[in-house]
């Protein structure tokens, strides 16, 4: 089974700041890591191929130091990166960036499935794996909880409900977005943190994989961000007292008010 | 302090410190409460190769020495002496076979440690041979192709755990401690049983065990080294070992001065937390100082004795006291630091301070280390 495992580098949760200037998440200074959620995306991957077999790709778009990220995805056990970075690309949102990785993995020739987190801890959109099975043809299930099966041509799998999950089986290829659920991401081992230290980790550039100028990058990105703010704090709550009844009643009487 | 390790080392700490970070401290205290084993989190350090530190590469290991598994040690224990003390006790387990086994038990053994899919345990001491480690009363008597061990082993880590144990045994009683050999028992092996499991004061997710053996049964070749040379690997596996343990001090003392230091800043009393407070400040410098006073004599120990030197006891001892020495200090007055939160089981500190205790103890306790250093320092000066 041939996979591929998007992956973003992402600033560390633990200290984001905002650029009041650019409307872009300030990332000087701040250390990266790969995203949570995309460690999930990768342990997967990985034990999928030791159940089957076959490759694991890790993919990602992103500056020259997004080597970083790749080095650490070949030390959790994937067989190759490939890091898609070229100028151009700079300020894709959702939309360029899912055409960009869809032309990324294209070029790998024949994949079985992809797999991606649910969304980035950064801009928290989750639309770029779905961005990318709509631009590569092929079916897609996000929020996936558990693998239930899975076999050459179809894989079968929990996706995440409110109450519950929806069972689910798709024919492959096809892509998937994992939450956190889906398993425990292993420790980097010291034979796969050696192995990524040599490893040569292939770059390609907008013309390497066909990408359409008009659709990378900035330029090729729909999304206009107007403002970039942190919502103020809203001091005016209010905790009902009393039975359920007269709450409801007290909770009512207030939305009334306020209409 | 900067101690310049190799990119090789700083990959072990960091793995270490990784598995440290994300399995053993959310569930060190469960652990502990509940006497349990920590398998699922020893499947993780043998998934991310630590196991393989000390198996030469021929066997599928790293090929590293004392110092590098004293780095491991260090980071393991800073989240639980418990789980830092099964790995170890694996460690502990083959280095009899390392030092001494013939080239068909390394390549029995070696490569199922290296890969973590086997553990292995050390049985030295018995109910009367404990400090005296020449008053064992186990026996092995050859008998056609096969040896016949009987005895009891008592207080074996990782006992009804590990898959393999060295266990030191008498083949020539009337010579004493010249009599003894090693040999390598599997689980499973007719005639060995697991007997009393002790509930222990702290490090109570490791496993501690008797082992019996009565008419125990094993292959020949299951002798490590030459019969009647027991004793001298025995000794060679302790000096190789305890840098180890005094490791396991190091990073149990830095756990309790990271506590301790953290709670200081942040429990306010009289109107100001209690780090400005002088008598307070000087207690965590005390710790401090004496704590990295012990890394570096654990670390300068671990280098020396990996340069192959004619005499590593008096430096394997010399770190072995003061570490463990020191975290015993240190803990108990991190405990301090934290006053009654401290003494709750809420906070970890309590626990760290428990631990501590047997540090002193296990290896060789700290009276029999003093016995050795003296020792070494008479011959020298003869």
């Amino acid at each position: 089974m041939n996979i591929v495992v998007c992956i973003k580098q992402v600033p560390d949760a633990k200290d984001v700041r905002l650029d009041p200037e650019t409307n872009t998440l300030a990332r000087e200074g701040v250390e990266s890591i790969m995203n949570p959620y995309d460690r999930h995306a990768l342990e997967e991957a990985v034990q999928l191929k030791e159940e089957h077999g076959g490759c694991v790709t890790a993919v990602t778009m992103g500056p020259p130091q997004a080597e970083n990220v790749l080095r650490e995805a070949l030390a959790c056990g994937a067989d190759k990166g490939l890091l898609v970075s070229d100028r151009a690309f700079a300020g894709a949102d959702t939309w360029a960036t899912s055409y960009t990785l869809a032309k990324a993995i294209e070029s790998l020739g024949e994949i079985d499935l992809t797999l991606c987190g649910k969304q980035a801890i950064d801009g928290d959109t989750a639309q770029v794996g779905p961005g990318v099975a709509c631009r590569l043809g092929v079916p897609f299930v996000t929020c996936v909880q558990k693998t239930r099966a899975s076999s050459p041509d179809s894989i079968t799998v929990e996706r995440m409900m409110d109450d519950g999950y929806d069972l689910v089986r798709l024919p492959l290829p096809a892509l998937l977005t994992v939450v956190k659920d889906i398993n425990e991401p292993r420790v980097a081992s010291l034979k796969g943190k050696m192995k990524a230290k040599k490893a040569v980790i292939p770059m390609v550039s907008a013309a390497d994989i066909q990408a359409a100028p008009e659709n990378i990058g900035l330029g090729g990105s729909p999304t206009k961000v107007v403002r970039v703010f942190s919502p103020e704090a809203r001091g005016d709550r209010q905790i009902f007292t009393g039975t359920v009844e007269e709450q409801v009643d007290q909770l009512v009487q207030q939305l009334k008010a306020h209409l | 302090m900067e101690y310049f390790l190799t990119e090789e080392q700083q990959m072990i700490v960091d793995t270490a410190r990784e598995i440290t970070n994300e399995k053993i401290i959310p569930v060190r205290a469960e652990l502990d409460e509940n006497n349990q084993f920590p398998r699922e989190i020893l499947e993780d350090i043998a998934k991310a190769d630590l196991f393989s530190i000390f198996v030469p590469e021929e066997y599928g290991g790293f090929g590293g020495g004392c110092f590098d598994i004293a780095l491991a040690m260090e980071e393991l224990s800073r989240g639980c002496v418990g789980v830092a003390t099964s790995f170890a006790a694996s460690a502990l387990g083959i280095f009899p076979v390392l030092i001494a086994g013939s080239e068909e038990l390394k390549e029995q053994y070696l490569p199922s440690i290296a890969s973590g899919e086997r553990w292995a345990a050390f049985g030295l001491t018995e109910a009367n041979a404990g400090s005296d480690a020449s008053g064992i009363q186990t026996t092995a008597v050859l008998d056609g192709d096969e040896w016949v061990l009987n005895g009891t082993k008592q207080w074996i880590t990782n006992g009804g755990e590990a898959e393999i144990y060295t266990i030191v045994a008498l083949t020539d009683p009337q010579k004493g401690a010249r009599g003894a050999s090693i040999f390598v028992v599997e689980d499973g092996d007719p005639g060995f049983s697991y007997g009393k499991k002790e509930d222990k004061m702290g490090i109570r997710s490791s496993a501690t065990r008797e082992l019996i053996l009565k008419d125990c049964r094993i292959p020949k070749n299951r002798l490590v080294g030459r019969k009647g040379t027991g004793f001298i690997t025995v000794m060679k596996t302790l000096d190789i070992s305890r840098p180890g343990i005094a490791a396991l001090g190091i990073g149990l003392a830095q756990a309790a001065l990271d506590e301790a230091v953290v709670y200081s800043k942040q429990r306010v009393q009289f109107g100001k937390p209690i780090v400005s407070f002088q008598a307070v400040q000087h207690m965590l410098a005390d710790m401090a100082i004496q704590l990295e006073a012990g890394r570096a004599l654990v670390y300068a120990a671990a280098r020396h004795i990996d340069n192959n030197p004619k005499n590593m006891s008096k430096a394997s001892s010399m770190c072995k006291v003061f570490a463990t020495d020191m975290a015993m200090k240190v803990t108990t007055d991190a405990v301090q630091v934290l006053g009654g939160y401290g003494y709750m089981k809420e906070y970890p500190v309590e626990k760290m301070m428990r631990d501590a205790k047997i540090l002193q103890i296990y290896e060789g306790t700290n009276q029999i280390q003093r016995n050795v250093v003296g020792q070494e320092l008479n011959k020298e000066y003869s």
